[in-house]
């Protein structure tokens, strides 16, 4: 009996496991599908559209997840296949180094304008 | 008839430029008062462009294809309300409606400003004039509205479905108030500028035209977004799309101005700041309708592409702010700068901070809306800025900014005193409190997250606090402090609960997962006056075993030749239940996709609130006076 | 203490009015750039892998086996429900005629049915057709829709056509396959 009653909680435990993992891998799944331009659409994300394309194209992500590829391995063949338009999120290399930096740049400039109008009034 | 009578409307709306122009000169160069006739030609303005306008409309109403915008736009099976609103819904209408503001503020403007000083009326008049005939030549030139096609079609082109929604219809009007709107704040900001006025009486009288466009603009925006939320179909109500941010633009702006304006009323300081922001509103609101007509961007609602408009805007444009910058380095006389005006904590600081949080913010949409074409300019390389960027890029400056929201109101006029309240320090352990509570039990993993509920429940706490206790209270500012505390409350929440199914049902079929059962049960028709609709009927049982019952649809149109999914949403306080149905090429299944979106009402009703508060403003005054 | 204001006071708005120009003149540049979204379709790149059943029958083939021999292959996305592959089929039946050229028909999201009786109506150019119902092995070659096709040569693909078939297009393939 007390045995059954270990193999219950073992059985229960590892179904909250399964559910929780089932759950994790929803959410990667929209993660990354939210993060794929629906090309044909004007607009919208993978996650977001209902055309053709961007139903097939989630029924693959959930194969490569499958397959064992990591989240930036998807991408990288994503972007193999169409191009670095297809992601949402632009990478961070010589082509958008000002598009995450100049806003950046901007802020600390405001901040150091700030700072140099109150230090200087301190002295 | 009616495009006849419109079309020589449009002339003598432009012939009246003219003639305002000359008498305006005339009584510039005596010393008499301002001339009321003056007055009485900008109000025959407007009526020109009013007739004008109608005329647009009964063509559509009519059903007139002689006219080549109706006939591009609209079909005689639309219902009525669809073709009055299908006026304003295309570019051609869109630019009257434009022409329709102008003229309207700028007639509003001078009967509301009579105690104003003449020459400052009058050079108002003057920019907004530039303004009112760009856009005359733009329309005349390039987008003619009653443009004639022989031989007269038998049928029309038809409105796009999508657009045929009554939250659709009436948000270009709104958000056009609130748009255009700021092209008076643009004109008369210049005006003060030249003849050296800018000062605290000014920030009272200007504050009222700053308050009618923001609050009109805050509206249109809501509008959008609900609108996209229900007609969409993807349940979401923001995506950083181009357009969406091109009117984001101008409110983070004019929100700066407002507080801005908030100082200079009270102290001689900020008034470079108001200037610039000033001529950054409209200007970037001209440059939004240069992005979204030009055919320049790609997204989700672009008008017109034609780059020969888009070219006429860019240099329309352009010469306006190269206008701005001259008069700006010319004749704005720069303020003192006297370093011991401005004491480290004090409310003008705290607004001073707040104007750096919000350039950036700014700065962030604005680089991400246009980067890809300077890329794509300069490198022939294609990129896409999407919600990601913006989300990294702005949710952590959120959190000081929402701390800086609470603490700013607080602080004194001129100088304050480091006293730390004992009540701040046990609202914010309070907010920190709840905040880790609901991490815990609601398994929020994102770190950002959850500091950003902390930041934004103590917004929350200090700013409804207020509503019961303080006494000196501008309940204005405490009711948009609030509401947007709301917002970013409810959008976080939404964001960390929402769930969604997707599954491919057949009629008949039953979906079982361990949280909900959704049941196909079947499927009917409807024939409407421009469509056939295929409406499927679902159950949805929960894990208590209630049971809602929900109707998404399939409309099949006739003009144009296009299937829009329409959901079915059920609405309530904590949540909407959102359901489409989607048609499969060759399948006799359905893909549906079932979501639950928690307080979706409380981030509509947020903004109503922050709305609210500007309303409060405008009528504070009168009730003042 | 004077000149120095005036100084910083003019170099400002130099700088400003430059840099606006420059903004002006990108701008003018966008306008007059395609705002088409095609994706590169000059890159030669390798056939990809994949697996899947032939048309009518059970039977799974490799991606390996279809692409072995030396010959140019032309792999067409179509499906009956789509407008512009019936424009384009006689193109393909045309193109069935010449010898080292083998068309691999890819029946994308299709009901076998009503794929059948388009063949039989219009006639079948392929050598051999390849089932994509749920539409991923479209996307493993890069594909948006229908009709797409691609020109195969020793496992590489060196031509992508998206849209229809027309004469030009036609012309070009010919041109590559010689």
């Amino acid at each position: 009996m007390k045995y059954l009653k270990y193999i219950i909680i073992l059985f229960l435990v590892s179904n909250m496991n399964l559910s929780f993992a089932d759950e994790q891998e929803i959410k990667l799944q929209n993660k990354i599908t939210k993060n794929l331009r629906c090309l044909i659409c004007q607009g919208q994300s993978i996650y977001d559209s209902d055309s053709q394309f961007a139903i097939s194209l989630k029924i693959l992500v959930e194969k490569k997840l499958s397959e064992g590829l990591s989240e930036k391995e998807i991408y990288e063949y994503f972007e193999n296949k169409y191009g670095e338009w297809i992601l949402y999120d632009p990478k961070f290399n010589k082509n958008t180094y000002f598009l995450w930096l100049l806003p950046i740049l901007m802020f600390l400039l405001g901040g150091a304008i700030l700072f140099k109008l109150f230090i200087i009034k301190k002295n | 008839m009616a495009s006849l009578i419109g079309l020589y409307s449009l002339f003598f709306g432009l012939f009246s430029s003219f003639l305002i122009i000359f008498f305006s000169i005339k009584n510039l160069r005596n010393f008499l008062n301002f001339d009321s006739k003056i007055l009485s030609l900008t109000f025959l303005q407007f009526f020109f462009v009013v007739v004008s306008f109608l005329g647009l409309i009964i063509s559509f109403i009519n059903s007139d294809f002689s006219n080549e915008t109706v006939y591009n736009h609209s079909h005689s099976t639309k219902p009525l309300f669809y073709k009055i609103s299908g006026t304003w819904g295309n570019h051609e209408g869109s630019l009257l409606l434009w022409l329709l503001v102008l003229t309207l503020f700028l007639f509003l403007f001078l009967l509301k400003s009579k105690e104003q000083n003449k020459k400052y009326r009058i050079l108002t008049l003057f920019f907004q004039q530039i303004i009112i005939i760009g856009f005359f030549i733009f329309l005349l030139k390039t987008s003619n509205p009653f443009s004639y096609i022989f031989p007269t079609p038998a049928e029309g082109l038809g409105l796009n479905p999508i657009l045929q929604d009554p939250a659709l219809a009436i948000h270009p009007p709104i958000l056009y108030l609130g748009y255009v709107g700021s092209s008076i704040i643009f004109s008369s900001t210049l005006a003060a500028a030249t003849l050296n006025k800018i000062n605290k009486e000014w920030a009272t009288h200007i504050k009222k035209w700053v308050l009618l466009s923001w609050i009109f603009l805050t509206l249109g925006i809501l509008l959008g977004s609900i609108w996209a939320y229900y007609e969409l179909g993807w349940g979401g109500f923001w995506f950083w799309d181009p357009v969406e941010n091109v009117s984001l633009m101008p409110w983070l702006a004019l929100t700066t101005l407002l507080h801005c304006l908030l100082v200079l009323e009270k102290r001689f300081l900020l008034t470079s700041w108001v200037v610039i922001l000033s001529i950054s509103t409209f200007t970037l609101s001209m440059c939004g309708t240069f992005l979204v007509r030009s055919g320049i961007l790609n997204s989700v609602h672009t008008f017109a592409n034609d780059p020969e408009r888009g070219l006429f805007i860019l240099i329309f444009l352009f010469s306006l702010i190269f206008l701005s910058l001259f008069i700006f380095f010319f004749f704005h006389k720069f303020e003192n700068k006297n370093m011991n005006q401005l004491f480290w904590l004090s409310k003008e600081t705290s607004i001073l901070v707040n104007n750096w949080f919000m350039m950036y913010f700014l700065t962030v949409v604005l680089i991400g809306t246009v980067y890809p074409i300077f890329l794509e300019v300069i490198s022939s390389e294609k990129i896409s800025v999407g919600p990601p960027f913006y989300h990294k890029l702005i949710i952590p400056f959120l959190i000081p900014f929402l701390f800086m929201m609470a603490i700013g109101p607080k602080l004194k006029w001129i100088k304050s005193d480091l006293l730390i309240k004992k009540r701040l320090i046990v609202l914010f352990l309070i907010s920190f409190l709840l905040s880790l509570l609901l991490v815990i039990n609601l398994n929020i993993d994102i770190l950002i997250n959850s500091i950003l509920l902390t930041f934004a429940f103590y917004l929350f706490f200090i700013s409804l606090r207020d509503f019961f206790i303080k006494k000196k209270l501008s309940l204005s500012q405490n009711f948009a402090h609030f509401g947007f505390s709301l917002l970013i409350l409810s959008i976080l929440f939404n964001n960390i609960l929402s769930k969604e199914i997707i599954t491919n049902l057949k009629v008949g079929e039953i979906y079982k997962s361990e949280k909900f059962e959704i049941n196909f049960k079947n499927i009917g028709q409807a024939e409407k006056k421009n469509f056939k609709e295929i409406i499927g009927k679902f159950y949805i049982k929960d894990s208590e075993g209630n049971i809602e019952i929900l109707n998404p649809g399939l409309r099949i149109y006739n003009q144009p030749n296009i299937v829009t999914s329409e959901a079915d949403i059920k609405v309530n306080l904590f949540e909407d239940k959102f359901i489409t149905m989607n048609y499969v090429p060759n399948q006799d299944y359905f893909n549906i996709r079932y979501q639950i979106k928690p307080f979706m009402i409380w981030i509509w009703f947020s903004v109503l609130l922050i709305t609210f508060g500007g309303i409060i403003s405008v009528f504070k005054k009168k009730y003042e006076n | 203490m004077f000149l120095k204001k005036n100084m910083k006071i003019k170099i400002l708005p130099l700088v400003l009015v430059i840099s606006f120009l420059i903004i002006f003149l990108i701008f003018y540049k966008g306008l007059n750039n395609s705002n088409i979204y095609t994706p590169e379709t000059n890159l030669k790149k390798d056939v990809p892998n994949f697996k899947t059943k032939i048309f009518n029958s059970e039977k799974l083939i490799e991606s390996d086996e279809i692409f072995e021999n030396d010959k140019f292959y032309l792999v067409n996305i179509w499906a009956s429900w789509c407008v512009p592959c019936r424009e384009e089929h006689p193109f393909l039946v045309d193109l069935n005629k010449k010898k080292n050229l083998e068309i691999v028909g890819l029946n994308y999201k299709d009901n076998k049915k009503n794929a059948k009786i388009f063949l039989d109506d219009l006639g079948n150019p392929y050598d051999i057709i390849l089932m994509d119902q749920d539409g991923t092995i479209s996307i493993e070659w890069g594909a948006y829709g229908v009709p797409e096709t691609f020109l195969i040569y020793n496992k590489k693909i060196i031509k992508k056509i998206i849209g229809p078939l027309d004469l030009k297009k036609v012309f070009e393939i010919n041109e590559l396959v010689k």
